[in-house]
């Protein structure tokens, strides 16, 4: 369905991934899970997921392990920051186009 | 009904026969009076509406905008300094589209403080992206605020029906009240562009990339040039607008007939008084004096200011000789604000008439209608000055 001809002369959006595009481009830090530390991962029980509670753009899976959606992740580091097991770094993105290359 | 009151209490019964929903207000004067008025309609179950008295008026406003956004015709009034403490909300009404309506009871801005008559208030808030009409008399106000409810709606834009504080607002004069019968077959319910619904929940108003963004179908949601390229193109269409409505109103009503200026003996004068609000009514004295000592005047009101209504200004002036701005407002440091749209307006005319420009009646300043002669009795010596000062006592 393309937009209402109104709806043109506004500035509105609806809840839903990707509005405003793919941002995960807008990233600069990719956040990586490591399995061996990531206490739902490690204990294999459903626990802990501070990093999808505390996520802002709701991109990180309550799942065993837990997954990051790149598409829309913007790298904002707060799963880092909150993961109790440290089990999440953020690792430059040239890091990643280094490797392509 | 026919009666005798006041131009606040004109427009109060206007906001009633529009089965007004929300009221948000707060008291200044010189609107004092109407916003007080509503209430007592409100008080007395006479009007349907909820009446939400605020602190102030970004929050008067910032009310409306939230009641219109979920679908209920919404008012609000104010004066002076209380539209400049509104003005972020203001431009925020018309970016987002909502046909709010509001009296501005036109008064001087402090400092230093006044709290009589001049244009600055709206003038000041030209830019914004409202719709600004002009009411001359007390008949124009009430007939102005109900048809505003209907261009408002119509178009999705806010708009200001603007009235001078006490000339108008506190003056007692004769007008008719037109039945609340007839005023809903010409003003139907508001049915929203677009409102609030929890069953699809919506963020409105986002913020917006310098580019356009896909949603999150993936069409293309527009940007912000593309969002103000449309207030602006709509604005422009709204003129047209206007002109049905007032054509629908006349005959729903027999008034109007005037939309977009309001000319007295134009066709054939060598020299136009230009003026808006009720400073052109006065003016029509001045012109048939003029004509009896047989300089042929006229006088141009301008009822929208905006958009401007150019086409309008250059059918009225550009056949005259001469056109003599008289304005309630300034653009500092440059000249009156409407004399430079009516400069712009008649560029292209050839001949051009020369244009001049009066600053008159600022805070109340008393404008004699001997000042006014006189100034168009020099009219004929065009002397290109910028702004002259009419009353000024150095």
């Amino acid at each position: 369905m393309s937009r209402l001809p109104f709806a043109r002369r506004k500035s509105h959006s609806e809840p839903g991934p990707g509005d405003a595009g793919k941002t995960g481009s807008w990233r600069v830090l990719r956040p990586l899970i490591d399995v061996q530390l990531c206490i739902p991962a490690k204990t294999k029980k459903m626990a802990c997921f501070n990093c999808w509670l505390y996520c802002p753009d709701g991109v990180v899976t309550r799942t065993i392990p837990p997954t990051i959606d790149y598409d829309y992740c913007k790298g904002c580091e707060i799963c880092a920051e909150e993961c109790p097991a440290g089990a999440i770094r953020m690792v430059e993105e040239t890091e990643f186009v280094k490797r392509e290359q | 009904m026919h009666c005798i009151e006041s131009g606040n209490v004109a427009a109060a019964y206007g906001v009633k026969l529009a089965r007004v929903q929300v009221i948000a207000a707060y008291p200044i004067t010189p609107q004092t009076p109407l916003t007080e008025k509503l209430s007592e309609f409100v008080d007395a179950g006479e009007m349907e509406a909820e009446y939400i008295p605020v602190e102030s008026e970004h929050s008067a406003l910032a009310v409306c905008i939230a009641a219109t956004s979920a679908g209920a015709r919404s008012f609000t009034a104010t004066s002076a300094n209380g539209l400049l403490y509104m003005s972020e909300q203001v431009h925020w009404a018309a970016g987002a589209r909502l046909p709010i309506v509001m009296c501005v009871v036109n008064r001087g801005i402090g400092a230093p403080w006044t709290i009589w008559n001049d244009h600055q208030d709206s003038i000041s808030q030209r830019d914004a992206g409202w719709i600004q009409l002009y009411a001359c008399d007390h008949q124009q106000i009430i007939d102005t605020v109900i048809q505003a409810f209907y261009l408002a709606e119509t178009v999705s834009i806010p708009v200001m029906v603007c009235y001078d504080g006490y000339l108008l607002s506190h003056t007692y004069m004769p007008f008719e009240v037109p039945e609340a019968e007839a005023v809903d077959r010409f003003l139907p319910p508001f049915k929203p562009a677009y409102a609030l619904d929890p069953r699809q929940p919506a963020n409105l108003n986002t913020v917006t990339l310098p580019d356009v963004r896909p949603d999150i179908r993936g069409d293309l949601a527009p940007g912000y040039t593309e969002i103000r390229h449309n207030l602006h193109f709509d604005l422009r269409q709204a003129l047209g607008t206007v002109a049905e409505i007032d054509a629908q109103f006349k005959e729903a009503f027999g008034r109007g007939g005037s939309p977009h200026v309001e000319s007295y003996c134009c066709d054939d004068a060598d020299y136009i008084a230009v003026a808006l609000g009720s400073l052109a009514y006065q003016l029509r004295d001045v012109a048939d004096m003029l004509r009896e000592e047989g300089m042929r005047a006229g006088v141009c009101g301008i009822r929208i200011y905006r958009p401007f209504p150019d086409e309008a200004v250059v059918e009225a002036l550009a056949r005259a000789k001469g056109v003599i701005v008289f304005e309630k407002a300034l653009s500092y440091g440059n000249e009156g604000a409407l004399c430079g749209d009516i400069k712009a307006a008649l560029y292209g005319c050839d001949p051009r008439p020369f244009v001049r420009n009066y600053i008159v009646g600022l805070g109340g300043r008393e404008i004699r209608t001997a000042d006014l002669l006189a100034a168009l009795r020099t009219a004929t010596n065009n002397r290109g000055a910028t702004c002259e000062w009419l009353g000024l006592k150095l």
